[in-house]
């Protein structure tokens, strides 16, 4: 049997790492674009402060960009190292949008990041800008292939299980590239990015502004910050949208859980807004609801009903028990090919191959396997109800007070009151690390609202795991936290160096021997 | 045109080659130059040159490292799966000192301090020489084959661990590797630096580039005639589902060398990696950095090539269950994955290419303290 420790560790691995990973990229594509359109000004007016502000944000992008693009490394390793049978089960999909993302997104963007650093004085004025929106096109079809990928994990389309080669195949690769699950979650995302990096060039011209320094520096960010924020913050909110919408259709269960609805009610249901869902007692008490409102939102109408979590379960356990037979006979098919009974009967069920595998984790006879058993990995496909139901409420909670937050500003700037109102510059302050907040449990969401499973009613989560000692991903987990500790200390550490220093103090600063340099740095 | 999966294999078997030698020849010259580092530079002013010679390009060299992995990812899925967990703590090192380099780059010279900057200096030597050392060992590795078996669905077990890795003949692999990209790294300096910095760094590359003969030399004589090679016994279909466990394989000392007799042109890849290493030492050793350089790429080439022909058809054999081994002809994805991601490279590589020369070319030139003084943006 599969050691669950092994699971355990290899899931935690995998969740920090890939939510420390998520700290840098939303930054990275929100302040890539504002880059663009900075430089862009720059450009069309010949006006040297829209140069100023280019440069000066552009330094803290590449301080946190580094930090985004040596911890992607991470990611793509581990799916080989801690999920080698994923791996090799998933490979023939997933492996190609990865792949791909490596030769048209992820090159642009590392070459053309450093002619942004590296081009002002080499390149022309145009082909420096050039360089720049490539960058930002870069980082931004990164994040297309790997939401691709991803979506293909909520939502695995156009693949078939070869029994030859023991995986999952291609069958129909325009329905991985166009899989709506995929689309959805790419508008969401980099939506995400973009107010994060709107926020951020909110949060610090308000410092400039509050301590009364850099002024027109800081107003004219903020200015393209609060209307890039306002259109972002919309765009998340609507396509977030789209995607429970997608969701609803081929993830039933996630919606569920979400909603901590535990029986399918008449239909249009209601929304729970505040509530403790208790998976044991399976009610959620203290619940406050606000009718229909969810059954709008799920099916786009007042007649479609949404399942719910005991009816799911049902119908699961229906599927378990269709899994076995196909896990059986592809047993038989692994030793005996030709086998034309096994051959039929896995055609009828393979359907349900993934269901049969959720057994594995109480036997290693699927076959054999007692109806307690199958009652216990019926169970198994609800995900945890009460992280998932809080997170995604704080995000949407989120959501909404970004559009409040970048309408208002939108107002002041166009009143041109972004500088007057001390509270507003306070707010936008300590409104900083909300959008990342906001970002983690979006992820949460998604990924942890996806268990039991690896790719969704495909390869269950403890199936993908390698074979490798418990105490190897212990050694690696420990390695892992302590030194993105340390980087994340030096991280900040440099970003507040540098947000202190400001737009007259960034630049030239390798220079040993600068006494003012030094100085402004406190050394 | 339709092509076969017999053929589809053998391609993405050249491309796996080429997408190493990329990542061998780009980011090798990177990680040579964290190797000499510290021995080049011994003051802040020239660490910084050294440093701000691969400062506008690591970023984009990268990628191929990524991208190689993605294609192993895409194309080999089996041989992703066993040789990333196989060989687990491992690549949690290559990791580790794959994230330092860049970070290393970017921060060192954002602070002042002495301390701050000679700890970033010896982190990125870590950074260039730890890979440079496991790579080549776990290329040692495959030649020897790993200690691992599929069951009947396919899940995989491993009976090894770190230290297992380090058998003499792969520590001698991994030196060739080190040596090979210390000379490329030296030549790379060499070629875009001047003065005291250049001068030191043909000397360290141009012995680097005689070790690189010496253990070269070493380790081709220990495959042949130490080391067991693997053999398919009887006939396998080229053109079947990926199945590796539908084979038998043998394993015979010298059989490493059976290409080499039946195909007598593979030779061109050993003789290749000799040749490029004589080059690159007499290229730095009479200050012509621009044939040290086609020297010291050229061997990068050689050799990475020798260990493929020497393999091929194995990519990574089994010696703990010998029909385990995975090959060109059953380690694949579906000839429909292959199609794809060959289109796909097909039209993506050129542009990668284009862009890239047009980037080396607007950094032409040698850099100096002065062009990293005058440069507000340099690390």
């Amino acid at each position: 049997m599969i050691d669950p420790t092994l699971v355990e560790l290899s899931r935690a691995q995998f969740g920090i790492t890939a939510l420390y990973h998520f700290l840098f990229v939303p930054l990275t594509l929100g302040l890539s674009v504002l880059l663009g359109i900075m430089e862009s000004v720059y450009v069309m007016t010949g006006r040297p402060i829209w140069r100023e502000m280019t440069r000066y944000w552009g330094v803290l992008f590449g301080i946190n960009f580094v930090m985004g693009v040596s911890t992607g490394i991470t990611m793509e390793f581990q799916f080989g190292t801690n999920w080698a049978y994923y791996s090799h089960y998933v490979g023939d999909i997933f492996g190609a949008p990865l792949a791909i993302e490596g030769l048209m997104a992820f090159f642009l963007e590392a070459t053309f990041v450093g002619m942004f650093f590296f081009g002002w004085d080499r390149m022309s004025k145009v082909a420096h800008l050039c360089a720049t929106w490539l960058l930002a096109l870069g980082t931004n079809l990164s994040a297309l292939w790997i939401l691709i990928a991803n979506g293909w994990m909520q939502n695995p389309v156009g693949a078939v299980f070869n029994a030859q080669s023991m995986r999952m195949e291609v069958s129909s690769f325009s329905d991985v590239l166009f899989n709506p699950v995929a689309q959805s979650k790419f508008v969401h995302t980099v939506s995400a990015g973009y107010v994060t990096g709107s926020m951020f060039v909110m949060a610090i011209s308000a410092w400039f502004l509050l301590v009364g320094r850099n002024r027109e520096f800081a107003r004219r960010s903020m200015t393209v910050a609060a209307s890039f924020g306002l259109a972002s913050a919309l765009s998340v909110v609507v396509l977030g949208d789209e995607s429970g919408y997608t969701a609803s259709q081929n993830q039933r269960m996630k919606i569920a859980a979400i909603e901590a609805m535990w029986v399918t009610e008449p239909a249009p249901a209601g929304f729970t807004l505040f509530g403790f869902p208790d998976l044991d007692a399976r009610e959620t008490h203290m619940k406050i609801e606000i009718p229909w409102l969810l059954g709008l939102i799920a099916t786009r109408s007042t007649t479609e009903e949404v399942p719910g979590i005991e009816n799911l379960v049902q119908e699961n356990k229906g599927r378990i028990e269709s899994g076995m037979l196909a896990y059986g006979s592809l047993l038989t098919l692994r030793s005996h090919p030709n086998d034309a009974e096994a051959k039929s009967l896995f055609d009828t069920h393979v359907g349900d191959l993934g269901y049969g595998m959720l057994l594995r984790k109480y036997t290693d006879h699927v076959l054999d396997a007692t109806p307690a058993q199958i009652e216990k990995a019926a169970w198994d496909t609800v995900p945890d109800v009460l992280p998932l139901f809080w997170s995604f409420r704080l995000m949407v909670a989120l959501g909404m007070f970004f559009i409040g937050f970048f309408a208002y500003a939108f107002r002041l700037s166009a009143k041109r009151q972004l500088d007057k109102h001390r509270w507003f510059l306070k707010l936008a302050l300590v409104s900083l690390p909300l959008p990342w907040l906001s970002s983690e449990l979006g992820w949460v969401v998604a990924e942890y609202g996806r268990q039991p499973w690896t790719i969704d009613g495909v390869l269950p989560t403890f199936m993908s795991v390698s074979s490798v000692p418990a105490t190897n991903v212990w050694l690696s987990l420990i390695g892992f936290i302590v030194f993105y500790s340390v980087l994340a200390v030096v991280e900040l550490y440099l970003m507040i160096k540098y947000v202190k220093l400001g737009p007259e103090g960034a630049y030239g600063l390798p220079e040993l021997g600068r006494d003012d340099r030094a100085a402004a740095l406190g050394e | 045109m339709t092509l076969d999966y017999e053929s589809l294999r053998v391609i993405w078997w050249l491309l796996l080659g080429v997408l190493l030698t990329g990542f061998a020849v780009m980011d090798g010259f990177d990680l040579g130059t964290g190797i000499l580092l510290p021995f080049v530079g011994r003051n802040d002013a020239e660490r910084r040159v050294v440093i701000n010679t691969v400062g506008p390009v690591w970023e984009g060299n990268q990628v191929w490292l990524i991208l190689g992995a993605g294609a192993i990812f895409a194309a080999w899925p089996l041989i992703y799966a066993v040789a990333f967990s196989g060989f687990y703590l491992a690549m949690f090192l290559v990791l580790c000192s794959l994230i330092l380099r860049p970070v290393g780059f970017k921060y060192r010279s954002k602070m002042p301090g002495k301390t701050w900057r000679s700890s970033w200096d010896w982190l990125l030597f870590v950074g260039g020489f730890v890979p440079a050392l496991i790579f080549g060992v776990a290329m040692g590795n495959a030649l020897e084959g790993a200690p691992f078996r599929f069951d009947e669905t396919m899940r995989m077990s491993y009976d090894g661990n770190l230290f297992g890795l380090l058998s003499p003949y792969a520590l001698v692999c991994g030196l060739v590797s080190v040596a090979m990209l210390t000379l490329h790294g030296g030549a790379y300096l060499a070629l875009k630096t001047e003065g005291i910095v250049a001068a030191r760094a043909s000397r360290l590359g141009a012995f680097a580039g005689i070790a690189l003969i010496v253990l070269f030399a070493t380790a081709g004589a220990w495959t042949a005639y130490g080391i067991e090679g693997y053999r398919i016994v009887g006939t396998l279909a080229h053109d079947a589902a990926s199945n590796p466990l539908a084979k038998t394989v043998s394993r015979a000392t010298g059989a490493w060398l059976d290409n080499y007799s039946t195909m007598p042109l593979t030779l061109a890849a050993p003789a290749l990696g000799f040749i490029g290493a004589m080059l690159g030492v007499f290229g730095l050793g009479s200050a012509k950095p621009i044939i040290g350089f086609i020297g010291s790429t050229t061997a990068v080439v050689g050799v990475v090539a020798t260990a493929g022909v020497s393999m091929f058809p194995f990519i990574l054999p089994s010696f703990l269950d010998l029909s385990s081994s995975l090959t060109v002809w059953d380690a694949s994805s579906s000839k429909t994955t292959l199609v794809i991601m060959l289109v796909a490279a097909l039209i993506f590589v050129p542009i990668i290419l284009a862009y890239t020369a047009y980037v080396y070319n607007v950094v032409w030139g040698k850099v100096t303290t002065k062009t990293v003084e005058a440069d507000h943006m340099s690390y």
